[in-house]
């Protein structure tokens, strides 16, 4: 039997609209229930105090300090790079078997479950090369996260500009390097820090690589060194051992309210970059 | 010696051959017109004058191209001054995403020209040449994206004119333009002679005829004829290049 074809139209239509409509439901819920939570605990000072007893009483300032530490470690471990490989990739060599593999190893350890990486990061960092719980050893866990991302979506952004653009950086006397930073690496940027955006969400949300590497202490970090605790290994410990919901929830809704936060203000800047270059 | 010299040059995509023993010479200040039917290897030609099929993977070269008596050919060439000497423009204007301006000072900054005096005049030369000058001169900074495709065409040429080179290689500019802007890059290229060497690749036959001093006619990656444009649009040698100039095929 066949359906007519305006029944057949609506009919998609419906369908579609109610999986977008699901899709925002599901998104709004759950940043509504945490912030209407969490808001109420938030004040100044629960952002500018150090937690005191465990996290019962206090503020959670040493944990964003912790989560701003290993979240810059990691950009800045896993952005060069990132950006370097790809750039390498798709510019300085020929498509071929080679290529291939590194980035089918590439897709692959973006798939690796992030326990699995804070194990590794444990072995390697923490015992191997001695240096313990610390930001340092979180930082260079989450950029091996992170890195399979950067390099993929830069690759990508690579990818898609336009090639006559390059014949005309080379035909008008640049040289390759020049092409790269002068015309394709600002084409590219949208696409590049849309990757690392993605990461830093990654690696602001990370909770079991990092638990595993930079430790769960509640001090202010003083060092690279210094074991620290991350807002969401904080969220983790709060909730996990009842120590207290209440402040559980407020730093969940710290945690989102961040990430928004960045996604805002990394798409502002964004917006002017292309305004500028077009 | 100046000029370009080909000698049995074969130009090869992988296992592909698509230029066949090429043999032709380009004398100072004159305009080269190319022509041929898509696929004569008409491009493939004058991308190998600048090494430009270098970006594409299993290019190789065989034979040799003399730039005023030097082999360009040969592993160790400059690409970089190779290219300066030899500006290209393509078949579809590509301005790139910046400025007006910014698009002129590109090739000279890249050639290390600081002060913005210099770039000032530079910028001034390429866009008076291709009679840009007086329709832009206000919106310098505006960017390129916003002229229409004739405009943006020329911006490409007077963009290769800032290099002061020595050849201008274009690679059918007109294809995708309309008539009058097809006519005014006719216009410049008539005054630009004065200066450049330039060879032109173009599917518009008449264009060659109109244009070019003297024509070669490609078919099939083998150069069938070269001569005076008269004679070869008049008394052609060979009887492949009478029917397409007639337009019997092509």
């Amino acid at each position: 039997m066949r359906v007519p074809p305006r029944l057949e139209q609506r009919f998609v239509k419906v369908v579609l609209w109610s999986m977008t409509a699901i899709t925002v439901f599901v998104l709004l819920f759950i940043v509504a229930y945490i912030l209407r939570r969490g808001l109420p605990v938030l004040s100044l000072s629960f952002l500018t105090e150090n937690p005191h007893e465990m996290g019962r009483t206090g503020g959670i300032f040493s944990t964003i300090v912790g989560t701003l530490a290993l979240t810059a470690m990691a950009l800045a471990v896993a952005t060069p790079l990132g950006v370097g490989t790809a750039i390498f990739l798709n510019e300085y060599t020929w498509e071929s078997r080679v290529t291939r593999i590194i980035r089918f190893g590439a897709d692959c350890l973006a798939g690796i479950p992030s326990i699995i990486f804070g194990l590794f990061g444990f072995i390697l960092f923490v015992i191997k090369m001695g240096f313990g719980w610390s930001i340092l050893s979180g930082g260079l866990t989450l950029a091996f996260m992170i890195l399979p991302t950067i390099i993929r979506t830069s690759e990508e952004a690579l990818r898609s500009v336009p090639r006559s653009y390059r014949e005309v950086s080379l035909s008008l006397g640049s040289t390759k390097w020049q092409m790269v930073t002068r015309v394709i690496l600002p084409s590219a940027l949208p696409g590049i820090v849309t990757g690392v955006i993605l990461s830093v969400g990654r690696s602001i949300g990370e909770t079991a690589a990092v638990i595993f590497t930079a430790g769960s202490a509640l001090r202010l970090p003083t060092s690279l060194f210094s074991s620290s605790r991350t807002m969401s290994v904080h969220f983790y410990i709060l909730a996990r051992e009842g120590i207290s919901m209440p402040n559980a929830y407020g730093t969940a809704a710290v945690l989102v309210l961040s990430i928004l936060l960045v996604n805002i203000v990394t798409y502002r800047l964004m917006h002017r970059f292309i305004r500028k270059y077009s | 010696m100046t000029g370009i010299r080909v000698r049995e040059v074969s130009h090869y995509f992988g296992p592909v051959r698509v230029l066949k023993n090429i043999n032709l010479a380009v004398e100072k200040n004159e305009i080269l017109g190319v022509i041929g039917p898509a696929g004569s290897g008409k491009s493939t030609f004058l991308r190998s004058l600048n090494r430009l099929n270098d970006l594409v993977q299993g290019s190789r070269t065989e034979g040799m191209i003399e730039v005023d008596g030097r082999d360009i050919t040969r592993p160790g060439t400059s690409l970089v001054e190779l290219r300066r000497r030899l500006g290209m423009v393509f078949a579809v204007p590509v301005p790139l995403p910046r400025s007006i301006y910014e698009n002129l000072a590109f090739g000279p900054r890249l050639a290390g020209v600081r002060g913005k005096e210099k770039l000032d005049a530079l910028v001034r030369y390429g866009l008076e040449q291709t009679a840009l000058w007086i329709e832009v001169k206000d919106r310098l900074h505006q960017s390129a994206l916003k002229l229409s495709g004739g405009q943006q065409q020329r911006l490409c040429i007077a963009r290769v004119l800032t290099l002061k080179p020595d050849y201008i290689l274009l690679d059918e500019p007109t294809s995708g333009l309309d008539p009058v802007s097809t006519m005014k890059i006719e216009d410049s290229l008539r005054i630009l002679k004065k200066d450049y060497t330039i060879i032109l690749v173009t599917n518009n036959t008449k264009q060659a005829a109109r244009v070019s001093d003297r024509t070669a006619f490609f078919l099939a990656g083998e150069l069938v004829e070269i001569g005076p444009t008269e004679r070869i649009f008049t008394a052609p040698a060979d009887r492949r290049t009478e029917d397409y100039i007639s337009g019997r095929f092509g």
